[in-house]
């Protein structure tokens, strides 16, 4: 089963709970999809066995070929290429470009355009396979063909733990679509519910299986619990604040061990999770 | 009349204080000083510091996607072949599209044989013109999973310009989007200075030097703030030095403080509750505005 880790934003503790998951449980994979901000792999400290560069199709234009009909560029909804017939030039604004295909479907001179790899990112697989994770290169304008290129990565272990991105937009999405089950790590303050609520409703768009966890709980503040009870949301584990897993934190510590009381909680869980989605 | 200047708070990640930064910045400046502008349009959360009464509200239009008329459509599948975005799944025994992950690109509407496909354009969010008793803010909300979260931004700060010219404002303050992706590309993209908001976590290190990747590849100039610092000295230390080489000014460092952290539970900003704080905050607002130039 897929389990995905998600939040309203980054720094709720997303990838504590995460990587104390994989930690946790035996024979689990890790797959870190947070592509813009991988660190997983700070806490967990994997052998890297393989590492590729992904890439995607652009287009590359043979200028003695083309006849500067301007169908290319008339045809392209995100204005990457552009035709200037006088100077025999064809423009390509390669950060545009979605690498979609039609440029060189509505092409009426076959071999005016070639499709060409551009690398987006890296891929890497170490601990037999049963960690992954991909990280974005600066300046590439979206991180959803990464995301969906690392699922050919994604092992059949029993259980396997989806680092999701932060936030509610199409990455999310992507890395949520695949999963069974999706935990939503929050705080408890006004921004973390607020976050949190936006997460929530992207979940329950996407019909998925979901439960709580919430990070720095303070038994003073209600409102984590109010709201799960307002949205009739399960809490499965709540992770008090403490100063040494905050300072454990900053050194790369994982949650797990700084307090490895927490391994029989999140084993728990996991089964807990496995009951629920069968 | 100038355009106004732009001041942009970021961070690698949330929940580093980004917010709690830009709105002590919000209470500081003076009523009339700037336009607020909220570009973390995917989880906009400033509104909740400063209970905004809205002026005005906007549909937002993203993207057209794909959307089949089965009337017509003669289920020969080759939308699906084509489609390089995974958006075309045969279920219940017909094709159909995923406007979650359709991109909007045409090619199935120019391949389709039978011409039932055409292209529809979503309402994908909305924005805000706003009054708070700190002043005038321009915020949105884009709608969950829907992409173009750049484009959104960019609407924002358009709006807030106008905003701006329209009162005779010359500082526009953006609170930005977490991450290093399209929204906050689009976030900094011509700003005049962008504050990096940084905590010594091992990661924060390491989330920094990507979000000065950004900036640079921009050729913003950007000034660092550590928050927390006292959660583990010695890496603020490794980012006092990493500054100093890189030549990016500290503007200054935050605590670890129960005080904020109870500020924001009441959605109240530390400048309203925490005095050390205000004062930190007081120098940082002095540092900028001298980078920036402005009085
Ligand atoms: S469609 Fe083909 S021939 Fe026409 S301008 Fe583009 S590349 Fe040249
Ligand atoms: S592949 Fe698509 S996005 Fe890229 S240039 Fe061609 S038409 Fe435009
Ligand atoms: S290409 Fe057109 S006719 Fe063929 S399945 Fe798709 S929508 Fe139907
Ligand atoms: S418009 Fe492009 S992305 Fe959308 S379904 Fe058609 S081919 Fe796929």
């Amino acid at each position: 089963m897929k389990v995905a880790v998600a939040s309203g934003k980054g720094g709720t503790g997303k990838t504590i709970v995460s990587t104390s998951l994989f930690l946790s449980v035996n024979d689990a994979a890790y797959i870190d999809m947070d592509v813009e901000e991988p660190n997983g792999a700070i806490f967990i400290s994997p052998e890297i066995e393989r590492e590729e560069r992904f890439s995607l199709p652009v287009p590359s234009f043979n200028e003695n070929i083309c006849t500067f009909c301007n169908a290319c560029a008339e045809a392209c909804v995100y204005s990457a290429i552009s035709v200037i017939p006088q100077a025999k030039k064809v423009l390509f604004f390669e950060e545009l470009c979605h690498s979609c295909g039609v440029c060189k479907y509505v092409c009426p001179e076959p071999g005016a355009i070639v499709e060409v790899p551009k690398e987006i990112g890296t891929i890497r697989v170490g601990n037999n396979g049963n960690f992954v994770e991909g990280t974005l290169d600066i300046g590439i304008p979206s991180a959803v063909p990464l995301i969906s290129g690392i699922k050919r990565y994604i092992p059949d272990n029993d259980v396997v733990i989806l680092d999701s991105p932060p936030g509610t937009s199409c990455p999310v999405v992507e890395t949520l679509k695949d999963s069974d089950y999706v935990i939503l790590v929050t705080e408890p303050t006004p921004f973390g519910i607020n976050d949190l609520s936006l997460a929530l409703d992207i979940v329950r768009e996407l019909e998925k299986p979901h439960g709580i966890i919430v990070n720095k709980h303070n038994e003073k503040v209600s409102l984590a619990r109010e709201f799960a009870r307002s949205k009739d949301v399960e809490i499965l584990l709540e992770i008090p604040f403490s100063r040494k897993v905050a300072e454990g934190y900053s050194k790369g510590i994982p949650l797990v061990d700084i307090e490895p009381e927490y391994r029989s909680n999140f084993k728990d869980l996991i089964e807990r999770i496995r009951v629920t989605i069968s | 009349m100038k355009r106004a200047k732009e001041l942009v708070i970021i961070s690698g990640k949330g929940g580093t204080g980004k917010t709690t930064l830009s709105g002590s910045l919000v209470r500081l400046l003076g009523k009339n000083e700037k336009v607020i502008c909220d570009s973390d349009v995917d989880a906009a959360d400033m509104f909740l510091l400063f209970e905004p009464e809205t002026e005005r509200e906007e549909d937002f239009r993203g993207k057209s996607i794909a959307v089949i008329n089965y009337d017509k459509c003669v289920d020969c599948g080759i939308c699906q072949k084509v489609c390089r975005f995974d958006a075309v799944a045969l279920e219940d025994g017909k094709y159909q599209i995923n406007p979650y992950s359709c991109d909007g690109c045409t090619y199935c509407m120019l391949a389709c044989p039978a011409k039932a496909i055409s292209m529809e354009q979503q309402v994908v969010g909305k924005w805000f013109i706003s009054n708070t008793d700190s002043g005038s803010m321009v915020h949105a909300r884009l709608k969950p999973g829907a992409e173009n979260s750049g484009n959104l931004v960019t609407m924002v700060k358009h709006q807030s310009h106008l905003l701006a010219e329209e009162n005779g404002i010359s500082l526009i303050l953006i609170d930005g989007p977490p991450g290093i992706g399209c929204p906050v590309t689009s976030a900094i993209s011509g700003a005049n200075l962008a504050v990096i908001v940084t905590e010594p976590t091992f990661s924060g290190i390491h989330d920094l030097e990507r979000v000065l990747g950004v900036t640079g590849h921009f050729q913003v100039s950007s000034a660092i703030v550590i928050n927390k610092y006292d959660m583990n000295e010695k890496n603020s230390r490794d980012i006092e030095r990493f500054a100093k080489e890189k030549d990016i000014p500290l503007l200054g460092k935050i605590p670890l403080s129960t005080c904020v952290m109870d500020a924001i539970t009441r959605n109240k900003t530390p400048v309203d509750s925490c005095p050390d704080i205000k004062s930190i905050m007081e120098d940082i607002l002095g540092k900028i505005k001298k980078l920036m130039d402005i009085q």
